[in-house]
């Protein structure tokens, strides 16, 4: 039926009115500048990937070169899966200001930083793409970025001064896992005040070093009851096999020995310290275009 | 066969076709002839109208309405209740924890990522099987966020083209595929996803569950184009969700289903229709059988089927038989 449409179709066709004609080319116009305004919009998304203002921290497991994110956003569906898994609501999703950028998850580490308290890197495991991949288990893992002290005039171990109070103040509304007060749900920092003789938040904060201290203290028990804890140790927490951070003495100008954070080869860029380091800014950021592999 | 080809012709912006006599199946001509002496004056088709009107109450537009913000909430109560039932958004979630992926989006993301991961193969197949089942472009307005908002921006375009205070100014229809293969490739070339940032779907969807944001301008903006210069702009000539959903609903048994039979050819279907060169088979002469099914390109909205006042239109479940 369809063919014999075709075929006797055409020589019913009349010849086009000038007015019908002058009708088509109007809105082959028209059609033609709709067309190059959209795409030429869409294209603008490339604008902020250029001008390096969409390079963001990004969640564990974010296929990225420091430099490079572009597998990241291609492979990125904006569905913010990841957004809705994390416990402690690290991750947020770019907007359009970001271009190709939109949608993406990343991650203000000032404002909350991901404290690894879900132990199984649930947003790897939510999403669905392999943007976040999974080539990685635990914590130690994960290559975010790494620590920077970008402001050691502010560091108030380097002072010399200890801390008393709430590390970001009353109104501070990021929370931390504390496990002394609660194994399974992260607490307000502003509801966990601290005494310190001498800052040291930036390391006793540090969630690699939290876990490395723990597999110590299985260590020890096991040391007691032979061969049990080799099991429990391995419970989503699996140690890392490398320091992240550490107070080290240091000679300063007046001949006086002070304590200095030092960044070491185990740091994941995960935003804990930069996010609980009291003065403002902050004496300890996250560089995004750096992960220890290159350190 | 014959649907499928007449489908794609008009998917890809080509004219309804217009038969000639011979083309018609003899009950259909007659019927023609029929009715061409007892054509009803314009006082009879005023009156069948005002029939219709007071005893039809849009019972699909409710239900499609209801449907649709029913889903949007469903995600949006997950996230907020953390209750888990539908996790994402709709470019990609988990239905109590089973993978769907948006078609159109997973696309972009394979073609721009050129790698594909186990699950985005069981989300994306998941969903193809559901629309396939539904009704392919039933997505455009039984689920996208987009359509509800732009059909209360068309009430408002159609009340001030009403007053004469703006005109439809009309595209070529063929753009819609120029635009489907520009981003396929842009993403192809580019690597990136370039039709997602721009498109209104994501973009309320996400608004909808994470809060808004700036993006939300951009939507702003093609609904004042919408109601100012261009009917239904967007979801008419521009988005490729509606084409890839539209090839889906090609083999799909949900259809809306013309019969000629007590047809007054007045056209008020045509009058409230998106994507009304579907519906160009309800004009006088343009049937070639007494059923005939409307091209993939209808998004089984159901505004024909409120608005009929001869019960000619209806929705149709192929291989059951059964009328809805």
């Amino acid at each position: 039926m369809n063919d014999k449409t075709r075929k006797k179709g055409k020589p019913g066709k009349l010849p086009l009115s000038p007015k019908r004609r002058a009708q088509n080319r109007r809105e082959f116009i028209r059609t033609s500048v709709m067309a190059a305004g959209v795409v030429g919009f869409s294209l603008l998304g490339f604008l902020p990937l250029a001008q390096g203002t969409s390079l963001r921290l990004r969640p564990p497991g974010a296929l990225k070169k420091p430099d490079d994110e572009q597998k990241f956003l291609a492979a990125c569906i904006k569905c913010g899966q990841c957004v809705q898994v994390c416990p402690v609501q690290a991750i947020d999703l770019a907007d359009l200001d970001e271009g190709f950028g939109i949608g993406t998850p990343y991650i203000d580490a000032r404002s909350q930083a991901c404290d690894f308290s879900c132990d199984g890197l649930q947003c790897v495991l939510a999403c669905p793409t392999g943007a976040l991949t999974h080539e990685l288990d635990y914590p130690a893992d994960a290559r975010m970025g790494f620590a920077r002290l970008a402001n050691p005039g502010k560091c108030l171990a380097l002072q010399g001064k200890g801390f008393k109070g709430q590390a970001r103040g009353p109104d501070f509304k990021g929370v931390l896992r504390y496990e002394e007060v609660d194994r399974w749900n992260p607490i307000p920092v502003a509801d966990h005040p601290y005494d310190l003789e001498l800052c040291d938040l930036c390391v006793r904060q540090c969630p690699i070093e939290i876990r490395i201290a723990d597999c110590a203290r299985q260590e020890a028990k096991q040391e007691d009851h032979d061969g049990q804890a080799l099991v429990a140790k391995r419970m989503g927490n699996e140690c890392p096999p490398r320091h992240a951070i550490a107070l080290e003495p240091v000679e300063s100008p007046d001949g006086v020995t002070r304590m200095r954070p030092v960044i070491k080869d185990g740091c994941v860029g995960c935003g804990v310290c930069e996010m609980i380091c009291p003065p403002e800014p902050p004496a300890i950021v996250i560089d995004i275009h750096k992960i220890t592999d290159m350190a | 066969m014959g649907y499928i080809v007449e489908s794609l012709r008009l998917l890809a912006g080509g004219a309804p076709r217009k038969p000639e006599k011979h083309h018609r199946h003899d009950a259909v001509n007659e019927r023609y002839a029929e009715k061409r002496k007892t054509r009803l004056t314009k006082a009879a088709l005023e009156a069948a109208r005002d029939e219709h009107k007071s005893t039809c109450c849009n019972k699909w537009q409710r239900r499609r309405w209801a449907t649709l913000i029913a889903v949007n909430l469903l995600f949006v109560v997950s996230y907020y209740f953390d209750v888990q039932l539908l996790e994402g958004a709709l470019t990609a979630s988990r239905f109590v924890g089973f993978h769907m992926a948006d078609l159109n989006s997973a696309l972009q993301v394979m073609l721009a990522f050129k790698h594909v991961v186990l699950n985005l193969i069981i989300g994306t197949v998941t969903v193809f099987v559901l629309w396939l089942l539904l009704g392919g472009r039933t997505f455009c307005s039984w689920v996208c966020p987009y359509h509800l908002v732009a059909e209360w921006a068309e009430y408002l375009h159609l009340w001030l083209a009403k007053k004469k205070i703006v005109k439809d100014h009309t595209f070529n229809r063929k753009v819609r595929i120029l635009f489907y293969v520009l981003f396929v490739l842009l993403a192809l070339v580019t690597g990136y996803t370039v039709f997602e940032t721009i498109s209104p779907t994501g973009i309320l969807s996400r608004a909808l569950i994470y809060g808004p944001g700036v993006a939300l301008i951009w939507v702003a903006l093609l609904l004042a184009f919408e109601i100012f210069y261009s009917r239904r702009a967007w979801c008419r000539y521009v988005c490729p969700i509606g084409v890839t959903y539209g090839v889906v609903g090609l083999f799909s048994p949900v259809r809306v289903k013309y019969n000629m039979e007590n047809c007054h050819h007045e056209g008020d279907c045509r009058k409230v229709c998106m994507v009304p060169h579907v519906l160009d088979v309800t004009i006088r002469g343009r049937a070639l059988q007494v059923d005939s099914d409307l091209a993939s390109d209808c998004t089984r909205c159901g505004l024909c089927v409120d608005v009929c006042p001869t019960d000619s239109l209806n929705f149709v479940v192929k291989g059951i038989g059964k009328h809805l």
